[in-house]
């Protein structure tokens, strides 16, 4: 995306008009659209342009930079160094390495349930109006308040959810205060705020596809396992891709609710890359090393998007 | 005939009747709920999928109204005697109205030029079919947003724009145009070009046709893609933090900045993210369907 940015620069010239010319004042009004595009789209795209092909460009020129302690210090050059650092770096590493943890344990989840709970919802029924307006507030309410009030339900002494397990019979969990159970318990919140989005969009992609394979199926005598999982499935699978992909990108980006409700810990336990470059740079003020794990960074999240896409295209 | 598509009930629902219709509409689905007994399964079962979701704000706004006896106690009181307390601690002892003003002042400046800047731009895609402007809009979407965090940071530190407006209002904007303008491509999409075209044949100048014809009609769109704009300025956080200072902090920066002071209040705490997500929650559900279309703006048509 960012060498898009950086070559497509803000030429005012857009496409020609796409509507035929017929006669000589349509070919002037053509003319003057030509550049009415031009005129009407360069604000924005010069603004976008300005706020990411810099900071994309400065990036890479702080990468091979040591730049330590303050803005007030001089940067200086070191070559691949920081790079190289990396490679030795373990909290980097793990870092990284709970990334995809996390990512992969939320995403797997809340497709699965998403799916599930599409696939429920999908008949008439009164109310499903209403059901829609309570799937959409975890999604849409303030993460930073949401993350806070997920901080007081796995309080182990305080919180809720140790008093629903033990009146119910079952142990006490530690949730986010043990480095064994705080990744997942991360990911769970991950997991509750994004299923009902994966749930409204493979309902929307259920409501447009034709019911004559699934009365197909069931005239063949299918049952209602084979009939989801071999016409249903099939089906509604580009739809549930596309929902996966998008949902994976912000899943790797997650900040919020990490930084709100563990700040990376116990220990480093909780720490994903979004988390560590942001202490580097914020805390420890390691401006060249950050950029250089922010290049790592945006090259991982662009090659997961590739790779699933690549992926879809080959299965359709 | 129809079918059920859930797999554990199939064999308890009753078929439906045949609709004639190849492509069914958005709002028709394969499956009646028919007979009491089918009904009260699956309306339990429904209880049993959204308790969880709804829950939590259960949870949030109970506890906002608990004192701190009931919230310590050895088990949760799930009865107890109601109290504003919190509340009343929220505006006395936080500049809680002073964040609320900040947060509505840096979402509204963002919105206003967005408007000014995507609007026209939405506009110009929509008609003359021009997506790469498009794309190159939405890849700040796309981006991890702390790439351009940290450049910004040093820069805003530079020209002296960390904790001010100007500062806030600038990097809100990178959230905020790229989703009023994906949101007003497809309303502008909608418009039938014959009147556009029209206006132009009377001699109207484009800016004109855009300005005097085209918006009035997208009125209802602008509304829906402000208030989801609004909201997502309302929720950030990650940008706020380093951008913002003593003068400028958002709500979610404030809210999140009382855990760092001493002893934590978690029936204050309770109360502000009752206070910040209940406006946020309201104005959702006014415009459902675009926040949905919002969220999923890049898995759509990126």
């Amino acid at each position: 995306m960012a060498s898009e940015v950086a070559t497509q620069g803000e030429g005012p010239s857009g496409p020609p008009g796409s509507r035929g010319s017929r006669g000589l004042g349509d070919r002037v009004a053509s003319f003057v659209d030509r550049h009415v595009v031009g005129v009407f789209v360069s604000p924005g795209v010069a603004f976008v342009v300005v706020m990411m092909a810099f900071p994309v460009a400065y990036t890479l020129y702080l990468s091979v930079h040591e730049w330590v302690g303050g803005i007030d210090q001089p940067p200086q050059f070191v070559g691949l160094d920081n790079f190289q650092r990396l490679l030795e770096d373990q909290r980097f590493l793990l870092a990284l390495g709970r990334t995809f943890l996390f990512t992969g344990v939320a995403i797997t989840f809340q497709t699965v349930l998403g799916v599930a709970i599409a696939v429920f919802l999908h008949r008439e029924f009164r109310a499903r109006g209403m059901i829609r307006s309570i799937m959409l507030m975890p999604m849409i309410a303030t993460p930073v308040a949401i993350a806070l009030i997920f901080r007081l339900m796995f309080q182990p002494q305080l919180g809720i959810l140790n008093d629903i397990l033990t009146s119910i019979g079952m142990p006490p969990l530690a949730w986010t205060s043990s480095a064994s159970t705080a990744l997942w318990s991360l990911a769970a919140v991950d997991v509750w705020e994004w299923t009902p989005l994966i749930a409204l969009i493979t309902l929307a992609g259920l409501s447009a596809l034709p019911e004559e394979p699934l009365e197909a199926a069931s005239v063949d005598g299918a049952n209602g396992w084979q009939r989801f999982w071999f016409v249903i499935l099939p089906m509604v699978r580009p739809v549930v891709i596309i929902a996966v992909v998008f949902r994976l990108i912000e899943a790797l980006k997650t900040f919020d609710i990490i930084l709100v409700i563990t700040q990376g810990g116990p220990g480093f336990a909780t720490e994903t890359l979004n988390i560590y470059v942001y202490n580097t740079t914020f805390q420890y003020m390691r401006f060249g090393y950050s950029a250089a794990m922010l290049i790592v960074y945006f090259l991982v999240v662009l090659g997961c998007a590739v790779l699933l896409l690549r992926f879809r295209r080959a299965k359709d | 005939m129809g079918t059920t598509t859930d797999t554990e009930r199939s064999d308890e629902m009753a078929p439906v009747e045949r609709e004639p219709r190849p492509v069914r509409d958005p709002n028709s689905t394969w499956v009646r709920v028919r007979g009491p007994l089918r009904t009260i399964g699956f309306y339990t079962l429904l209880v049993v999928v959204l308790v969880p979701f709804l829950f939590v704000f259960y949870y949030m706004v109970t506890t906002s109204l608990m004192s701190p006896v009931d919230i310590t106690a050895a088990d949760h009181q799930w009865t107890f005697t109601p109290t504003l307390d919190n509340y009343r601690a929220v505006f006395e002892q936080t500049d809680f109205v002073r964040f609320a003003l900040n947060s509505l002042v840096i979402a509204a400046g963002a919105l206003v030029i967005s408007w000014v800047v995507g609007l026209p731009a939405a506009y110009a895609v929509a008609r003359w079919n021009v997506p790469k402007f498009a794309l190159i809009i939405l890849s700040s979407r796309i981006t991890p947003g702390i790439t351009f965090l940290i450049p910004w940071f040093i820069l805003f530190s530079r020209a002296g724009l960390i904790d001010s407006y100007r500062g806030m209002i600038a990097v809100h904007l990178i959230v905020v145009l790229p989703l009023v303008t994906w949101l007003m491509i497809s309303f502008f999409e909608e418009l039938p070009t014959e009147v556009l075209e029209s206006a132009a044949v009377d001699g109207a100048s484009v800016f004109r046709t855009f300005l005097l014809v085209a918006l009035p009609m997208v009125r209802g769109g602008l509304v829906a893609s402000s208030i989801v704009g609004f909201i997502f300025s309302w929720n950030h956080f990650m940008f706020s933090i380093p951008i913002s200072g003593r003068s400028t902090e958002t709500l979610p920066v404030a809210v999140f900045n009382f855990m760092s002071y001493g002893q934590v209040n978690w029936g204050a705490i309770a109360a502000a993210a009752t206070l910040m997500v209940l406006p946020v929650v309201a104005m959702a559900l006014a415009v459902q369907r675009h926040i949905v279309r919002g969220l999923a703006i890049g898995a759509v048509k990126g």
